[in-house]
Order: structure tokens, then C-alpha cells, then sequence
């Protein structure tokens, strides 16, 4: 196990150059190799979606995903979401509105969850946000605030 | 306008929302080592070698231990909680160990810890590990573990009784003479985890040149954790620090120590010179983490011909696990809780504790107290069928009435206190959930056409105490920094409780300051020396009014620092908006930053006595708990087909006393509500009869997701507090508590199952058990 493969891959616009086991996972590149622990590693089976990333702007479990798999495409991750530093999107602000977080573990694969939903349903129905909502857990919410948070975002965007 | 009590908007959520927040994985230190542990895959056996030599051997390797490599370090944990003080009780403390040394009484119990350079190369070498064990029979059904020549979970024991108390009051067997009706019936009320979206996890660096410790733990319980440590390290407090950053969730057992990682991980770094970091995958923490709720009732009720209460008697089992460091707490919350907003002339309760081989038993959210609920007011709910009562009815006849608090229910709480209500007022409550549910319309109207077309509506109703806000105390230090920005700083612990907004708020009623200027702290041992923790709905109760304590001890200091600078009086100032003017002179004002200046001069004489700077330190410790209360209301309707239960309407009116924050509040009954639904329905922890977790997986062991948790109508009543000056009660348990009783009462309801001779007396329930109970089998 002890090969290592060079590998550059583009994670929010800027391009990381390491070399890796094939065996690391795409999570622990994300936060161990290039520092952007923002990712959060909830179940690392593929059923939380804490560990949810863009994967060519499709969201994707980074948990089920080896490094050395995601060459060649574009990842974004929650720390590339606020248009600059000390600033929220339209997503993360309604986020805060309507108290959609709590532990906030959970918060970044549902951000990036619904970054894609939102792109596709840009007037989604309550039915259709949990819908897509349910494959990510949230232990601590109870969803309500979040759902009324992706709505809002929805409604602002209009 | 004062912020205290408006629906603010946290101070932590930017930093979260963009994923700049710290949580203990996310710490990374030069030369960090990563542990990992091989975990017993039997429930119940000896362990007759270990082998690590090969182990050890593998590239990347620094160290491999057992329990004889321990040596004087390996020691049980410490008793965390002592029993209660309760008559006659009995009580055998067994508590956990670093690493199992002659034999395992859990799967998943540690049993070897290898340390490397990454976690992939720990994780390689337990592969490496052989062990050669003896496998014993393991017992998990707590009445076989209590039958004479049952399998012993400790040896040298004389039976797996981990406890037994009996508390009881007035003559039940009186009641039971006098009674009109007297209900008996067994209830269950079957294992879950609390499954936190972030596992556990523990880092420790040593530095030899500040000759200090500092340890990132996902603790609700920092300070303690700090104080333990050094005491088994041989190091000084002031040697250790412990931070617990941003935590992902808690509810429970993350307030269980010390954990077997927690002890180890911060003496390995010591002595490997290295930092060391161990991160718990989601498979260690199905075993490893404690659950909570295995108990068996055999409970009974006497009444009058009206409904009245006239006695309970219950006797109980509860399943603590392998070991009991948390002692008694969830079955003593069962114990009290049962009695709820009733009166209950006559209480005869005894509960057995039963080790058991399976992963150890602490409080999860709700720690026992749906346990109590669910067999009260399963026994209300049979007991107005049999006397053609109205479900509120018969509660509304029950009730404690609003001008007996405080109400003394003379039993023994688990902080030790005579369990007294400080206040309440119950009818209201239940009123308003009555009419938000559209309670007669749903009976006389809706529910009779859905049945005529074939729909299974059904109605749940539930009444419910919470015990919060116990003691021993808190403290808080609340200081005006010379940039005008306030700090404050407490010994709790936050896992998403929003701390750092109502906290806040606390002070920002004092200070008149925005609370975006102020900084909180919470889980640095460094920043708040003593404390206790986050557990029991106490945080804004106990942490709140000791902050409330030392903000207005700084509001003091800062009017009488600028009564001196302006020469005034204090009663001619007025303090708002960061900043002190003089009534009626706005031009002669003074900035909070520039009188922190003048309270720390540089130079010059100050009056003997004077302290430094805008700065006090308060501790709060109430004598006993405050008593919240609520009701849940719920319709569902089941699919006839596949019993799949959607609900469609959801209620809970909550008496918290005094609120702080509205949107808070929402948000933590909204999350032990699906947590409840969760028990209620979906979450069992499935065991074989060799002790081994058959669901130990997300995709297995089901959370509710956005699907499965209805939008829910929140309303509240406020009686206040007199045990703290805030008026507040905690509100962290009371989604949680009623759930499974609720989902008892509405499935029975719209599958009319007692038309049937079926009751529910069972949780967690779920579409295939409704079918078994349907079908008349296991």
C-alpha cells in the first residue's frame, strides 16, 4: 500500500498537486492533504451526506469516492460557497435566517446538497426540498428551519 | 429595545455555514500519530493471548498496546454519577476499563490500541493482531439475565443485580382497596443510540517546554474531563487543558466518562512524545458509544370511578449494559418522571438495573424520562377506554392544580433533591394543544367520515414533565474588553445549543450592547476554570443565570466607573448601545472600551480594594430542578396496505417558564421531536442472542429524514422560574419525552386496534411489528 500516484486535483478553482495512496479517500484529501475541513465525515458508508461535495457541479458523496478517482474533474466544497471571505451567499444567509443549523456538522453537505437542488428547481415546492433533502441526516433540526431555509433562498432568488 | 427574549438570529452560524469552524478532526498538528483500536468481536468471552508481534513489525507502526502494557495506568473508570441516596437501595459499581485485560463483556469493547503514522496503517496492523478467546454464552433479554444460573457479566458478582431501589409513598395497597378499576399491564421500551452526526473523537498534543497537555475532546463535559485527566496522569490542573470546540451533536453521550479513548490517547501522547489523534467511524460508534433504554415495566394504576388516580405501582426493569459508570440516573429519571402532571396519592416503584453484554447504558435525550411518560400515560390512556373518559378528560381530572406548587412529589430525584415542581400550570397547556389539534372537530367530524370511507385516522394526545435545570452549578466571567467588545467565558460545553446567542442575550440585558459584540466561550478549560456540563436541559438554566450573575455585576462596575469620570451620579446614567451618557446630555458620553481603559489605568493610585478592569465572575447553583411541562398532540393516518404511519398534523404547546430566544427554542423542540419519531418508529437496535448488533450501520439502523419529520405547530404558556432570576426551565429534552407514547396512542387509535383486543404497549414500533401485533404473533 505503500504506492504513491501524483495526482492534481481541482477543488474550487484552484489546482492541488499531491501525491497520494490510491486508497486515500476523497474526504480525507479534502481535509487532511489540503486543509478544507469544511467537509465533514459523518458515516463514511455513503448514507449521511455530510461528506457532500459538488462533483462537476452534481452533488456527491466525497466519502465513496477515492482521491486518486477525481482527477480531471471540478470539486467544489462548501468553503468555496461565500462569494468572499467573511461574507455568506444568498443559500448560507437564509441558512442563518430561519436558525437551519444547530451542531452545523451536518450544514455543509446540505449546502452543497441544495446548491445543486436549487440550480435545477430554482421555485421548488415544500414536498420537492424534502424530497431532495432526504438523503442528507441532520440529527439535531428536526429539518423544519431547514426546508423553510431553502425556500426562502428560493423566494429571495426570484 | 433589549434583545433578551426576541427570536435572534446566532452569532455562531457564519463561521459554520462556511466551513471554517473547528471541530476535533479538523485539528491537525505537526507529527500527529493516529490510534486505532481493535474491538472485541464477542459479546462475551475470555481472552486466553493476544499476539502482536507481527503487528508491531509493520512499517509505519510506533507502538502497540494491551492491558498489561498498561501497567499501574490500567485502572476502571471512575464513577461518574453515585447512586442516589434512597433507603435500602442496593448499588454494585462495575465501571469500564482502558482496554479489557481478562475477558470482554461487550462487542466493540477495546482490547488493543495501535499507534502510526496514519490511520490507514493503524487500521492495517489490527489486522495484523491475533487473539485466541473462549467463548462464553452471552445474555442480553434482561429477565434471563436475572434467572438463577444465568451467565454472569461480572464474575465475582453473585448475579447480574446492578442495582435495586424501591421509592414509595401513601398506601398503595389502600388505593388499591378502595379502587373502582385497577389496570395492570407490561410495557417495553427497547434500546436506541443517539447517533450524533459527528462521532466521537480525542486529540492530545504534550509540549515538553510549557510541560502542559492540551486535549481536543468531543465532550459535553470539558472540565471534568480536564480534572480527571490530571489526576490520573499525575499532572497539575493547571498542566491540562481541554477543549471541546465545536461539537457535532451531543444529546447525551458525549456527557459519559471517561471513555476508554479518553484516557488512553492523551497517556500515549505523553508518551510517545507525538500527538496523537483517534477519530471514531461510524461502525465503533454503533458499539462503542453508550445507548440508552432497555426497560421492562410491569406497572398497574388504581382509580376511582371518576378516573381519579388513586395509586401507581410499578416495578421495573433497566438493562445498564456491561458496566454502570453513570449509576442510576436513567432508571431513577424513569422513576420520577412516571408521576408527570398528575397527582398520584399512592407510589410504589422498584426498579432492578441488570448488566447485561451489550455496549453500556447513559442518558441519551430524554435519559429515561419516556420511559416514565410512556407507561403513565399508556395507563391513562387504557384507563379512559375502560371508564368511557375522554382522553383529555380523564388528564384534565388529574392534574396538579395551578395553585399547589410548588408541588412536593417526595421521591428522590437523580440530583439527589426531593423531586419538587416549582411551577406549573397545566390546564392551559392542554387547552391550547386541544384546540390547535381541532381536538372535537377530529373526533365528532373527521375521524368518524374517514372511517366511513375506509381511512385509518388516528389521534394522539400526551401530557408530559420535564425535570431540568439541576444543579450542582455553573459559572460564567463577563468582561468589557478595552476594545468595547465583551467576552464571556463558562465551563459548559456546546454541541449546538446555540450557547453562544442566548448566552449572549443574557448579557446583552444587562449591558446594553448588541449581541453580535459579544464573544462567547464555551469548552475551554483555559477560559473557564470550573463547571460541570451540558446535560439534563441545564445549560440555559444553570450557565444562564450565572452569566445573568456576573453581567450584572459588570453593569454595576461600569456605571459607578463612569459615575466617577463624569462626576455624576450612577442614577443620572444611562447605559445603552455600547456606550454610557449622562440622562438627557447625549453629548456627554463614554464608550464601554474607553471605561475598560479607565478601570485598567497604567499609572497612578487607586482606592485600596479597587479591582481591575470591567470584570466579574458569578456562579449560579439552584437547590433543586425546574419542572417544564407540555402536551403533544398528533393526527396521523396509516396506510392500510403497508402500515406506514404519515403524519399529518403535529402540535406541542411548551411551558419552558421565561424564553430567551424564540427561534431557538423552536429549533431545539423541532429536533427532539424527530429524535422521538425516530425512537417512536424507526430507530431499534436489533440484537442476535450471541450479543451481536445486527444493524449496525446507517443504512440499517433508519434516522428519520426530511420525509419522515411533518412541519410541526409550535404554541407556548410561560410560568416562570422562581428558582433562578432569569425564570427560565430547560427545553432540550422536552421534544423527545412524549414521542412514544404519542405514536402508541394515534396508531392504536387509527388502526383501531382495542376494537381488536390489541393494545400497544411497546416501543419502538415500526410498519413490520404493527403488522406482527395485527396478526396476533412475534
Amino acid at each position: 500500500m505503500s504506492q504513491r500516484i501524483a495526482i492534481t486535483l481541482d477543488v474550487n478553482g484552484t489546482a492541488y498537486r499531491r501525491e497520494v495512496e490510491p486508497r486515500l479517500l476523497l474526504t480525507d484529501f479534502l481535509r487532511h492533504e489540503i486543509g478544507l475541513t469544511g467537509t465533514h465525515v459523518g458515516c463514511e458508508h455513503g448514507v449521511c451526506g455530510a461528506c457532500t461535495i459538488l462533483w462537476d457541479a452534481a452533488p456527491a458523496r466525497a466519502c465513496l469516492i477515492f482521491a486518486v478517482q477525481a482527477e480531471g474533474h471540478a470539486i467544489h466544497t462548501v468553503e468555496g460557497l461565500a462569494p468572499a471571505p467573511g461574507q455568506l451567499n444568498p443559500l448560507q444567509q437564509a441558512f442563518q435566517d430561519t436558525h437551519a443549523l444547530q451542531c452545523g456538522y451536518c450544514t455543509p453537505g446540505i449546502l452543497m446538497t441544495m446548491t445543486a437542488f436549487l440550480a435545477e428547481n430554482p421555485a421548488p415546492t415544500e414536498h420537492q426540498v424534502r424530497d431532495a433533502l432526504s438523503g442528507n441526516l441532520c440529527r439535531c433540526t428536526g429539518y423544519q428551519h431547514i426546508v423553510d431555509a431553502v425556500l426562502l433562498a428560493a423566494e429571495r432568488a426570484r | 429595545m433589549t434583545s433578551f427574549g426576541r427570536p435572534l438570529t446566532r452569532n455562531e452560524d457564519p463561521r459554520l455555514l462556511r466551513g471554517e469552524a473547528l471541530f476535533v478532526d479538523d485539528v491537525e498538528l505537526p507529527g500527529l500519530l493516529h490510534a486505532a483500536f481493535l474491538r472485541s468481536p464477542h459479546a462475551h468471552a475470555r481472552i486466553l493471548g493476544i499476539d502482536v508481534t507481527a503487528a508491531k513489525t509493520r512499517a509505519g507502526v510506533l507502538a502497540v498496546y494491551t492491558a498489561q502494557d498498561l501497567g499501574a495506568y490500567w485502572q476502571p473508570g471512575p464513577l461518574l454519577v453515585p447512586p442516589p441516596p434512597i433507603a435500602g437501595m442496593e448499588f454494585h459499581q462495575r465501571c469500564q476499563v482502558p482496554l479489557a485485560r481478562d475477558k470482554v463483556r461487550h462487542v466493540g469493547e477495546p482490547v488493543v490500541m495501535v499507534v502510526a503514522e496514519s490511520r490507514y496503517i493503524a487500521e492495517d496492523a489490527l489486522g495484523d493482531i491475533t487473539i485466541e478467546w473462549e467463548m462464553l454464552a452471552a445474555v442480553g433479554d434482561l429477565e434471563a439475565a436475572l434467572a438463577p444460573g444465568s451467565v454472569r457479566v461480572h464474575d465475582d458478582l453473585a448475579s447480574n443485580v446492578a442495582a435495586k431501589a424501591r421509592q414509595a409513598r401513601g398506601d398503595y395497597a389502600a388505593a388499591v382497596a378502595k379502587a373502582h378499576r385497577v389496570i395492570a399491564r407490561r410495557f417495553t421500551y427497547d434500546r436506541g443510540a443517539s447517533i450524533p452526526m459527528e462521532t466521537r473523537g480525542v486529540v492530545a498534543q504534550w509540549d515538553p517546554r510549557a510541560d502542559r497537555l492540551t486535549v481536543w475532546d468531543t465532550t459535553q463535559a470539558p472540565v471534568v474531563i480536564r480534572n480527571g485527566l490530571a489526576s490520573m496522569l499525575g499532572l497539575s490542573e493547571r498542566q491540562v487543558r481541554v477543549v471541546a470546540p465545536n461539537i457535532g451533536g451531543g444529546f447525551g453521550p458525549k456527557m459519559m466518562m471517561f471513555y476508554p479513548e479518553e484516557v488512553l490517547v492523551p497517556w500515549v501522547a505523553i508518551r510517545l512524545g507525538r500527538p496523537v489523534k483517534w477519530i471514531e467511524d461510524r461502525l465503533e460508534h454503533f458499539f462503542s458509544t453508550t445507548h440508552e433504554r432497555s426497560q421492562i415495566h410491569d406497572a398497574e394504576i388504581a382509580l376511582d370511578a371518576q378516573g381519579r388516580i388513586l395509586g401507581v405501582r410499578d416495578v421495573f426493569l433497566h438493562d445498564t449494559g456491561a458496566y454502570d459508570p453513570y449509576g442510576l440516573t436513567v432508571p431513577i429519571n424513569s422513576q420520577c418522571t412516571l408521576l408527570g402532571c398528575y397527582v398520584v396519592p399512592a407510589y410504589d416503584s422498584t426498579f432492578t438495573a441488570v448488566f447485561t453484554n451489550r455496549t453500556l447504558v447513559t442518558p441519551y435525550r430524554g435519559a429515561g424520562r419516556q420511559h416514565g411518560v410512556f407507561v403513565m400515560e399508556r395507563l391513562l390512556d387504557i384507563a379512559a377506554r375502560e371508564l368511557g373518559i375522554d382522553l383529555a378528560e380523564i388528564r384534565r381530572r388529574n392534574f396538579i392544580p395551578a395553585d399547589a406548587f410548588p408541588y412536593d412529589q417526595n421521591v428522590i430525584y437523580q440530583d439527589f433533591t426531593r423531586l419538587s415542581y416549582d411551577s406549573g400550570n397545566y390546564a392551559p397547556i392542554l387547552e391550547k394543544a386541544l384546540a390547535a389539534i381541532g381536538y372535537e372537530h377530529f373526533l365528532r367530524e373527521e375521524q368518524p367520515k374517514a372511517r366511513a370511507e375506509g381511512r385509518a385516522l388516528g389521534l394522539g394526545l400526551v401530557c408530559y414533565v420535564e425535570g431540568t435545570g439541576i444543579g450542582p452549578y455553573e459559572g460564567a466571567r463577563v468582561q468589557v474588553q478595552s476594545s468595547g467588545r465583551i467576552s464571556l467565558a463558562t465551563g459548559i460545553g456546546s454541541q449546538g445549543q446555540g450557547h453562544g446567542t442566548t448566552l449572549a442575550q443574557v448579557v446583552a440585558q444587562q449591558l446594553g450592547v448588541d449581541i453580535r459584540d459579544i464573544d462567547v466561550t464555551t469548552g475551554d478549560t483555559d477560559q473557564f476554570y470550573w463547571g460541570v456540563g451540558t446535560f439534563a436541559s441545564r445549560g440555559a438554566v444553570v450557565a444562564g443565570s450565572a452569566t445573568h450573575a456576573a453581567a450584572t455585576l459588570v453593569r454595576a462596575k461600569i456605571l459607578k466607573t463612569a459615575a466617577q469620570h463624569f462626576e455624576c451620579a450612577e442614577e443620572d446614567l444611562v447605559l445603552a448601545d455600547g456606550r454610557v451618557h449622562i440622562a438627557g446630555v447625549e453629548e456627554r458620553t463614554i464608550t464601554l472600551g474607553a471605561l475598560a481603559g479607565l478601570a485598567n489605568p497604567m499609572r497612578g493610585a487607586v482606592t485600596p480594594g479597587t479591582e481591575p478592569g470591567l470584570e466579574a465572575t458569578s456562579y449560579f447553583g439552584p437547590a433543586s430542578g425546574a419542572t417544564a411541562s407540555g402536551v403533544h398532540a398528533m393526527i396521523i393516518e396509516v396506510d392500510a396496505d403497508t402500515l406506514r404511519p404519515t403524519i399529518r398534523d403535529y402540535v406541542v404547546v411548551h411551558d419552558c417558564g421565561v424564553v430567551i430566544n424564540p427561534l431557538i427554542l423552536a429549533g431545539q423542540i423541532h429536533g427532539g421531536v424527530a429524535q422521538g419519531i425516530g425512537n417512536a418508529f424507526f430507530e431499534k437496535l436489533a440484537w442476535d442472542d450471541q450479543g451481536q448488533l445486527l444493524n449496525a450501520s446507517l443504512a440499517d439502523y433508519l434516522l428519520p429524514t426530511a420525509l419522515d419529520v411533518p412541519r410541526m405547530v409550535l404554541d407556548h404558556t410561560v410560568t416562570p422560574s422562581p428558582l433562578n432570576p432569569l425564570g427560565v426551565k430547560g427545553a432540550g429534552e422536552a421534544g423527545a419525552i412524549p414521542v412514544g407514547a404519542l405514536f402508541a396512542q394515534a396508531l392504536e387509535d387509527a388502526l383501531q386496534l382495542p376494537a381488536k383486543g390489541i393494545e400497544i404497549l411497546e416501543i419502538p414500533l415500526s410498519p413490520s411489528r404493527l403488522w406482527e401485533l395485527l396478526h396476533g404473533g412475534d
